[in-house]
């Protein structure tokens, strides 16, 4: 397999007569954690729905250029939109447990996968949420609904119901966004634990998060892609002046 | 006019809308009042479970209970699955566009017809046309088509209530569009579903002048859906119109009343057990 797992050449998405992002070029390496920052409405989140086709939910969707995952075009009729979101777990800024107990939160998309018998649905759900690190919280009170978790915990039973589905690419919009800094901080912990088995690109409006757990950093603005680099070399020598710039807080 | 202070002002606001609340309260337990003070007495289980003898001067009104249920059942039946197919249809298949606009001005359009209005369609369609006759067949049918506005229109706000975000998590999460709708969308709107469906089981439940037009007034037991039959309602009308037995009149509204309450209450119990279980 090669080493580049998400190939994006000359994408442009629309909503109507609005464009959203601008002829991105980009490659994601298998196994990185991949950092996307940039101010508001730089077009971050619509490049991660772009990827497991939410966009499509939208009216007017429309798209150019290509997305290659896996070396296939996302975009072809004939690919089967529900596989391509299993293959890509979402996780959402707001946490959305869905209004069921923790179990039935994390055993959905298994479920919907067509996953049956009590034994197996325990065996994922136990290791789903061992992954996510929340096991250990709420093992005792499986049957107690997701709704109930504080925010930090319903953000890691959004991760693990997303591992449930047995996912190849973790997407995260702006995970911690709403949290206290000891919840990112095992939100942080389990994308570096996960990196080993996932490929993970991480939008957020944390520069600094970017700069703690991702491999590489890519900076967007206004819809297309600025510069994208190591980590390191994109905070410490950025080649574009408007990285630079918003690195700096001088806008965004 | 001098301003009135805003503490004086929110007295007074707060004591307008407590009259006003009272005022609906008050003239419900009125009615409520009213209806059983005169028809209890006159309730029994005899009165429950024997047929009306003598045009209903005396005996029980088992054949218009039977009637009314079977009326009202069969209306459910045949509205609650169209209605809230129309309404997943109209909310989760479509943007919008100006067909569905078309289709929810005419279901707001029909819910504004008179129910006599309904009452003589069904009798041309489906008494006359269509040869069913009075019956319960003709009846429930009429009413289903009465029933579908109501319950389009509180299964589309129900549905709509479902916050997208459920929606876009489980689409995320894989699933089909059918599985979204069914394991999330409904189990979450399924509350206001069917506290429109409640409210449409109480209004066929009511209902008079539709009914005496395709079900007729015959106060024989009915056997079969080809039966002709008596409601209730039609039954109190009768009474009460031909002033054959004010008592009994009063009596079979009161067994009107008390179903009525009955249901919803027994419903609110039920969804509220569900909303604890799923939230």
């Amino acid at each position: 397999m090669s080493d580049v797992a998400i190939e994006v050449r000359g994408f442009s998405q629309f909503f109507g007569a609005v464009q959203k992002l601008n002829a991105l070029d980009l490659d994601v390496r298998r196994n990185e954690i991949l950092g996307i920052i940039g101010p508001a409405r730089s077009g971050k989140s619509t490049f991660l729905c772009a990827l497991n086709r939410l966009n499509d939910l939208v009216r007017g969707s429309r798209v150019e250029g290509t997305i290659s995952i896996d070396g296939r075009d996302i975009n072809r009729p004939d690919v089967d939109v529900v596989e391509l979101r299993r293959k890509l777990g979402m996780v959402f800024a707001t946490p959305v447990p869905l209004p069921r107990s923790i179990f039935e939160n994390v055993a959905f998309g298994a479920r919907m996968a067509g996953l049956k018998g009590r034994a197996r649905l325990d065996a994922v759900v136990r290791d789903s949420l061992e992954r996510g690190g929340l096991w250990e919280e709420v093992k005792d009170r499986l049957g107690t609904s997701g709704l109930k978790l504080s925010g930090g915990q319903q953000q890691r039973l959004c991760l693990a119901r997303i591992l449930a589905v047995k996912p190849e690419y973790i997407l995260l919009d702006e995970p911690t966004s709403g949290l206290d800094p000891v919840s990112t901080m095992k939100i942080e912990d389990s994308l570096r634990k996960l990196k080993k088995d996932y490929t993970i690109i991480l939008v957020t409006n944390n520069t600094k998060q970017a700069a703690r757990v991702a491999d590489r950093t890519a900076f967007f603005l206004n819809g297309g892609l600025v510069e994208v680099g190591p980590t390191a070399d994109i905070f410490t020598a950025p080649q574009d002046k408007r990285t630079d710039d918003y690195l700096r807080g001088r806008f965004g | 006019m001098k301003r009135l202070g805003p503490r004086i002002e929110q007295k007074v606001a707060q004591a307008g809308l407590w009259t006003m609340t009272l005022v609906t309260v008050g003239v419900l337990l009125f009615i409520i009042f009213f209806i059983l003070r005169r028809g209890l007495p006159v309730l029994s289980l005899e009165f429950l479970t024997a047929n009306p003898a003598d045009m209903g001067k005396s005996g029980g009104i088992f054949s218009t209970i039977v009637g009314t249920a079977a009326l009202s059942f069969l209306a459910i039946l045949i509205a609650a699955p169209l209605g809230v197919g129309t309404a997943i249809y109209l909310t989760e298949y479509t943007w919008g566009g100006p067909l569905t606009r078309v289709i929810r001005f005419g279901a707001e359009c029909l819910a504004g017809i008179p129910s006599i209005i309904f009452g003589l369609f069904g009798f041309i369609l489906f008494v006359t046309k269509l040869k069913f006759g009075w019956s319960i067949l003709s009846g429930g049918l009429t009413m289903a088509f009465m029933l579908l506005p109501t319950i389009i229109r509180t299964s589309e706000e129900a549905i709509k209530s479902v916050p997208p975000a459920y929606r876009t998590v489980s689409f995320s999460l894989g699933s089909t569009k059918w599985q979204t709708v069914t394991r999330v969308v409904l189990p979450s709107a399924l509350p206001g579903i069917v506290t429109g469906i409640v409210l449409s089981v109480g209004r066929s439940i009511g209902e008079t002048a539709a009914t005496i037009f395709t079900a007729g007034s015959a106060l024989r037991l009915p056997t079969s859906i080809f039966s002709s039959t008596r409601t209730m309602s039609v039954h109190f009308y009768i009474l009460a119109r031909e002033g054959i037995s004010m008592s009994n009149a009063y009596g079979t509204a009161a067994v009107l009343i008390i179903a009525i309450l009955g249901i919803n209450i027994l419903t609110y119990y039920l969804m509220n057990r569900f909303i604890k279980k799923y939230s």
